[in-house]
């Protein structure tokens, strides 16, 4: 195990003739450190499957270099790196028995028999696979050949850390949470390097202490659940995680304090005046409450999700969405909204700008 | 699969019933008809039972020239299966190659069973066929038309030139399919080339695998113009396989009777084989 | 259009995929088949498209038995879960597809494609093809062919099941509204019960091949005739437990009990289960406290699902905001009676409400 060091690491795949290159990956640097549990997370095409491949040895990026335990890695091949990786689909060697499969990986490597069968048995132990170790993998379901591909990489004691791209998609959805959990547990109990790779949110704020979104080629906000909701760091964090996501609606400055359509906004703090650019407040649809005073709005819809109720509603051209209790009253005559004041974000071209809450 | 509730798309099949009624069943009906009958000719025919089989089955020419052909079958397999598996690996799989060595696997198969003969018989001519003069040139005593051994070694060797081909597009393909992430798990797991073809390539090429034996199985058990061309089926009677003796015996000797009923059992004997080797072969794989 | 199953059955070889069932659907509106794979969500839509000719029972549309109609004659668009378009057709192609088929005049074609394509925000791609598209863009093409055509029944088979989460969030929303105008009746087919209350309408739910429930989304939701049609309609799943019930008192042990409503304290005493949902067993709060072992707490951004034990009984507990829980951990939860839904010995609902 050790701890993976990405130095200025940028990727462009080759460029066209006389075009500049493009960067499927821009610059990232980072430490995830020995033990750790990351989630890579982002919609489709933001560079996370780049940035995987780049650790597991399987793309040289084109710029920056990566260190395992202050040692350079970067052009080592995948299997001099001592990377174990789980994949979208199941790889199973089908033709082989489910203990033969958690075998392969040592034999191939020269493990003694006798420690191959010690270890096998522990990591089946661990997956619930131990009395199914006789059968052809091939007849498994999918949740028992996903158990088996990561079951390859835990039986090497050789191993840096463990990545995972996207590898609950072909599990049946009641399933899935089992699965999760049975990560989660053996993250706690072996304490292993893990990077899990998703577009769903839920996957991969339940997986990792860290979560590192990612947003066309770039990385936007690294830290923990709760810095992510409570604190995005970019409008795309706040669009993205939650769901309902983040209302990110114009704003002017007056006397450091956020104005949004002629309302000042009561903020508990103030930022300096000659902010430039773009200026946005950010606050999220459970932050955003019917008041006696506030700001004037038009109903829109009213979602009844069971739990909550989302309502949509209207103040000029901006569109607001707030979540609102299963049993609370929608207010009929000339609704009107405010937002809590703690929760209240101000980003500056989609970034955030530091304030000082209360 | 799901019934269909419209059943007026039947009738669509009604011009292939035909055509292969006209094609396959009433020729068949018609050696059939033969192989259980003697004939003078004036359509007079006289019930034999099954004297012909019996015939056939004892004679030593059909003995010998069954062993010649389940030899000739063999050799074809052992060299033309791992033969083409070989060239299908070492094909690339990405690039602008591809259609390139795509494209010269082909033309064998595009090229004509009586051409091929023809122009292995040329080539192979120990006076001016290339082949034939340049090995007699390095000192090897060659001459397909009187050696049996060289008449042997140039049947398979053209059969190989014209047919590996077909074993090499059907593993190709199978290849393909593969998706990478077994490969990239392979290597994650150390596993040397052998295990890696071993126990990803070879089990995920077993189904084209198993189409391209049978096929393979089937031509050469049943092949007749490339010798026929090259050989005649001499130098003797050395390569004078099933269908060119029975070719002889039906329209060289017009002993129709012997002749329809050697060519039921040997039918018997492609079903019978093909039916055995597809039952195994898919057995293993509910497994 | 109103469409309506009398008595209808399917079975195939041995295989019964729909006992007989009897639905009607609201017309003009989104009626939702929720169900898990393989509780006859498909084989609904096939019977209503005309792909599939009932075993027994009739099929009406408008007042007129249907059922042995082929799906050609029918007014029936349909969208599936994978992405189908014509590969070679361009996104205009793919939608004027239809009406090109109906034989429509070629300005009017031109209208109704721009049309559409502007509803579904398709109007920058028109000319590309769908290759080059995203997977959303590529659905959405899927949709205007089929609203297009202006079918009186469009089917949806789980259309937004292949997308990224934020994008079905989005479509989910935009949904509703592309239909509002059509007058379309709409059926679609989800298993995602959020996904249905999202849409709102009508929800049928399904359960192994028969409809346990139809009625107002909401509706149905909050009162589930029977326990089945509880859980069919909840995720994370119900929590349930069995009770003893003594007087106007619930037990689920010896420690734990709470006061029944008054309608189930004049029933007679014994077992009764009863439906807790998710939301309403909260890691803080009031009400009847019991005491639970976390097995894993999962976070959805907005959301924690906890999954306990609590009682010997596996339940979940979902809460607001991010709640971090060791695995293991030993803590207590809370619930408010009120909430709780009682099953008779027949698993059907008590009912409670005032």
């Amino acid at each position: 195990m050790s701890q993976i060091e990405f130095k200025n690491v940028r990727h462009a795949y080759p460029p066209a003739k006389g075009q500049a290159p493009v960067y499927a990956l821009k610059e990232v640097s980072q430490i995830w450190n020995d033990g750790g549990a990351y989630a890579l997370l982002g919609p489709s095409g933001c560079g996370k499957t780049t940035l995987l491949n780049i650790i597991s040895g399987l793309l040289t990026p084109s710029e920056g270099s990566i260190l395992f335990d202050g040692s350079e890695v970067t052009r080592l091949p995948t299997a001099e790196r001592h990377i174990a990786q789980v994949f979208q689909f199941p790889v199973v060697y089908d033709t082989m028995t489910v203990y033969d499969n958690l075998a392969f990986p040592l034999r191939n490597r020269g493990v003694a028999e006798a420690r191959v069968t010690q270890r096998v048995t522990e990591i089946a132990e661990m997956l619930d696979l131990s009395d199914r170790l006789q059968q052809r993998a091939a007849g498994l379901t999918a949740d028992g050949k996903q158990k088996i591909s990561l079951g390859r990489g835990l039986v090497r004691e050789d191993v840096n850390a463990i990545l995972f791209d996207e590898p609950l998609t072909v599990i049946d959805p009641h399933l899935k949470w089992q699965l999760r959990s049975k990560l989660k547990e053996l993250h706690q109990r072996i304490g292993m390097t893990m990077i899990y790779v998703t577009h769903d949110q839920v996957e991969a704020l339940t997986f990792a202490d860290k979560v590192v979104v990612m947003y066309d080629g770039g990385v936007v906000q690294v830290g923990t659940p709760v810095e992510l909701f409570n604190r995005p760091k970019h409008t795309f964090v706040g669009y993205f995680i939650g769901s309902p996501g983040m209302n990110v609606l114009p704003c002017t400055l007056d006397q450091g304090q956020p104005v949004f359509a002629n309302n000042r906004l009561d903020s508990g703090y103030a930022v300096a005046s000659d902010l430039a650019g773009k200026l946005e407040i950010g606050i999220r649809p459970e932050f955003v409450s019917f008041s006696d005073d506030g700001i004037p709005v038009a109903i829109e819809k009213v979602e009844d999700l069971g739990r909550y109720q989302v309502v949509t509603v209207r103040h000029e051209a901006e569109q607001i969405k707030m979540v609102v209790g299963e049993d609370q009253a929608i207010p009929a005559q000339s609704p009107k909204i405010s937002f809590a004041a703690d929760n209240l974000l101000l980003y500056q071209d989609d970034w955030a700008v530091e304030t000082e809450h209360a | 699969m799901r019934k269909t509730t419209n059943q007026k798309a039947w009738w669509l099949v009604t011009p292939v019933l035909l055509l292969v009624a006209f094609n396959a069943f009433i020729p068949l009906m018609t050696v059939v008809n033969y192989a259980f009958q003697e004939t003078f000719g004036n359509n007079q025919f006289f019930w034999e039972g099954t004297t012909w089989f019996e015939k056939v089955l004892r004679s030593e020419r059909f003995h010998d020239a069954l062993g010649r052909q389940m030899l000739f079958t063999s050799m074809i397999l052992v060299i033309e299966v791992p033969l083409g598996i070989a060239v299908a690996l070492s094909m690339p799989r990405k690039g602008p190659w591809v259609s390139v060595c795509l494209v010269l696997m082909a033309l064998p198969l595009l090229i004509p069973w009586n051409v091929v003969g023809a122009m292995w018989n040329i080539f192979a001519l120990p006076d001016i066929g290339l082949l034939g003069y340049s090995l007699n040139s390095m000192g090897f005593d060659y001459n397909f038309t009187r050696q049996p051994v060289s008449a042997w070694m140039t049947t398979v060797v053209m059969d190989v030139w014209h047919w590996t081909s077909l074993v090499v597009l059907l593993c190709y393909a199978g290849l393909c399919s593969i998706p990478d992430a077994y490969y990239q798990a392979a290597h994650i797991d150390g596993a040397s080339p052998w295990a890696v073809f071993r126990y990803i390539q070879l089990p995920k090429m077993k189904r084209v695998l198993t189409i391209a034996i049978l096929l393979r199985f089937m031509d050469s058990f049943m092949i007749y113009t490339e010798p026929f061309v090259l050989t005649g089926g001499g130098p003797g009677n050395t390569t004078t396989f099933l269908s060119i003796d029975l070719v002889k015996i039906a329209l060289g000797q017009f002993d129709l009777g012997p002749a329809a009923a050697m060519s039921l059992i040997y039918f018997l004997v492609v079903l019978l084989i093909c039916w055995v080797f597809y039952t195994v072969m898919m057995r293993n794989e509910e497994q | 259009m109103a469409i309506e199953l009398r008595n209808v059955s399917l079975r195939i070889g041995a295989e019964t995929h729909i006992y007989e069932t009897n639905l009607s659907l609201q017309p003009g509106q989104f009626n939702i088949l929720l169900g898990t794979t393989l509780s006859g969500k498909t084989s609904l839509m096939r019977l209503m498209a005309g792909l599939e000719k009932p075993t027994s029972g009739e099929l009406w549309m408008n007042g007129e038995a249907v059922t042995g109609i082929p799906v050609q004659k029918r007014s029936v668009a349909m969208v599936y879960q994978a992405f189908i378009n014509y590969p070679s057709f361009s996104v205009y192609d793919n939608i004027a597809s239809p009406l090109k088929v109906a034989g429509l005049p070629k300005d009017e074609i031109d209208a109704r494609v721009q049309q559409f394509a502007d509803l579904l925000q398709l109007t920058p791609m028109l000319h590309r093809l769908p290759d080059e598209l995203s997977g959303g863009q590529q659905q959405r093409t899927a949709l205007a062919r089929a609203l297009v055509k202006g079918a009186d029944l469009v089917l949806l088979d789980e259309p937004l099941a292949n997308l990224d989460y934020k994008l079905r969030e989005e479509l989910r929303d935009e949904l509703p509204k592309m239909f509002a105008d059509s007058g379309a009746t709409v059926v679609y087919a989800t298993s995602e019960p959020l996904e249905a209350l999202m849409l709102g309408g009508y929800t049928a739910t399904l359960n192994e091949g028969r409809v346990v429930q139809f009625g107002e989304t909401s509706s149905i939701y909050r009162q589930p005739d029977s326990l089945e049609a509880a859980r069919v309609f909840s995720d994370p799943p119900i929590n349930t437990a069995t009770i003893e019930k003594r007087g106007n008192s619930a037990y689920l042990n010896d420690s734990v009990s709470w006061t029944v409503p008054a309608q189930l304290a004049s029933m007679p005493d014994g077992r009764y289960s009863i439906g807790l949902r998710p939301h309403h067993l909260l890691p803080d709060g009031e009400g009847v406290k019991v005491g639970g072992e976390v097995q894993i707490a999962e976070i959805s951004g907005s959301e924690s699902i906890m999954r306990v034990n609590i009682e010997g009984n596996n339940w979940v507990s979902e809460a607001h905001g991010i709640h971090s829980f060791e695995f293991g951990e030993h803590r207590s939860f809370f619930f408010d009676s009120k909430r709780c839904l009682y099953f008779d010995s027949n698993d059907k609902l008590v009912e409670t409400q005032v």
